[in-house]
């Protein structure tokens, strides 16, 4: 984290520190539910990673066996066959079919074989000799070739998890490394500045009371001069007015 | 992300190159499948020693790129081992790009592009 360099440009206002730290919030709530979902995949990917190099070994040996199998038709019949089953193959009878798991959010495609009933290309294969072998070669290699799709639908849900589980880390730690610091920044400008501003807004109201009183107390002051200089004058009037009805006499009045 | 159900529903087929005796068993298994025509197109692709690279390359690119009926791609190890650099630089989901192994070539996983990837990953 570095000090002041990386923040969003705002202003320093109430308004933009509530939208960050709702920002933030966000943040931290899509953080942990990325994390969890990244976990989660990457608990699947190792599992399906276990799986796949299982069934590689698997089909290692499923296609050793129907290579076998091929050899015993290829003595049983006395020839080669491959020519005839290549020239003779029209329609697929072995098809697959495509189906979607979600874990997590993400959509895996799972393949899934089925037999289309009804059309047989080799209908005469091996009629002269050797049917039965040809029959148990078709349902050895039937079996091989479901096990190579049971692996290929693994080796597809290896590759999308892979690069979902990339995005989804880049996702976590852009907003681990990046956007929370980043927000957490602002905020701390944005607090500093309010508080800068409130200390400077304390300050001139500290200065304005100050000077109020103090011009009150000029004013008061000028006010009690002013007040004393007009006692004086009354004190020095006063001897003028004093009880007329008093005990002094009255002068004789001198027509 | 996740890729689109249309990058996957249409896909209904295997597609194989191999040698003769791989291309025979799996036929006899019935994934064997040629388009109507007049551009009548099979989905395997049978190569002996004589069969250039090119022809294999061009296969191997049709399948992947250019059809869009193909769910999964058998291909034998050893003839991917001849156009090795353009089966590990594949890397997408639909077909997936399966390695078998032959009558004459026993499975070897060291060489896979998955199980190598596999490996990388888990830092072995």
């Amino acid at each position: 984290m570095s000090g002041a360099g990386d923040r969003e440009a705002v202003f320093p206002t109430r308004q933009s520190l509530g939208l960050m730290k709702t920002k933030l919030k966000g943040a931290e709530t899509g953080h942990s539910l990325l994390k969890r979902k990244s976990e989660a995949l990457t608990k699947r990917f190792r599992e399906i990673t276990r799986r796949i190099d299982e069934a590689k070994r698997k089909m290692g040996r499923v296609m050793q066996i129907a290579a076998f199998s091929l050899a015993e038709v290829t003595y049983a019949v006395g020839g080669d066959i491959g020519y005839q089953i290549q020239e003779s193959a029209k329609q697929a009878r072995f098809r697959i079919r495509t189906k979607q798991e979600n874990v997590s959010g993400v959509f895996l495609p799972q393949f899934e074989s089925y037999t289309t009933e009804g059309n047989n290309d080799f209908g005469l294969t091996g009629l002269g000799k050797g049917g039965q072998q040809v029959q148990r070669c078709r349902e050895t290699y039937a079996r091989a070739v479901e096990t190579l799709v049971e692996l290929a639908s693994l080796q597809t849900a290896f590759v999308i998890l892979d690069e979902v589980i990339k995005v989804v880390n880049r996702r976590v730690n852009a907003i681990e490394h990046v956007i929370i610091p980043r927000t957490e920044n602002t905020i701390k400008y944005i607090n500093s500045e309010l508080d800068e501003l409130d200390r400077e807004e304390f300050y001139r109201l500290k200065k304005v009371k100050n000077n109020k009183q103090r011009d009150n107390e000029a004013k008061e002051q000028a006010a009690a001069s002013k007040r004393r200089g007009s006692d004086k004058e009354n004190t020095a009037d006063d001897p003028g007015a004093t009880d007329i009805l008093g005990e002094q006499e009255d002068q004789d009045v001198i027509f | 992300m996740a890729a689109p159900p249309s990058a996957y529903k249409d896909r209904h087929f295997l597609a194989v190159i191999g040698d003769e005796d791989s291309c025979t068993g799996l036929l006899l298994a019935g994934i064997g499948h040629v388009t109507q025509p007049p551009d009548a197109q099979k989905n395997f692709l049978v190569v002996d020693d004589k069969t250039e690279t090119s022809t294999i390359e061009q296969a191997f690119d049709n399948f992947t790129q250019k059809r869009k009926d193909i769910a999964i791609l058998l291909i034998n190890q050893h003839i991917a081992e001849k156009i090795r650099s353009r089966v590990d630089t594949y890397t997408e989901a639909f077909p997936a790009v399966l390695e078998i192994p032959s009558k004459d070539h026993p499975y070897d996983p060291e060489k896979d592009s998955v199980l190598r990837r596999v490996r990388r990953l888990f830092g072995e």
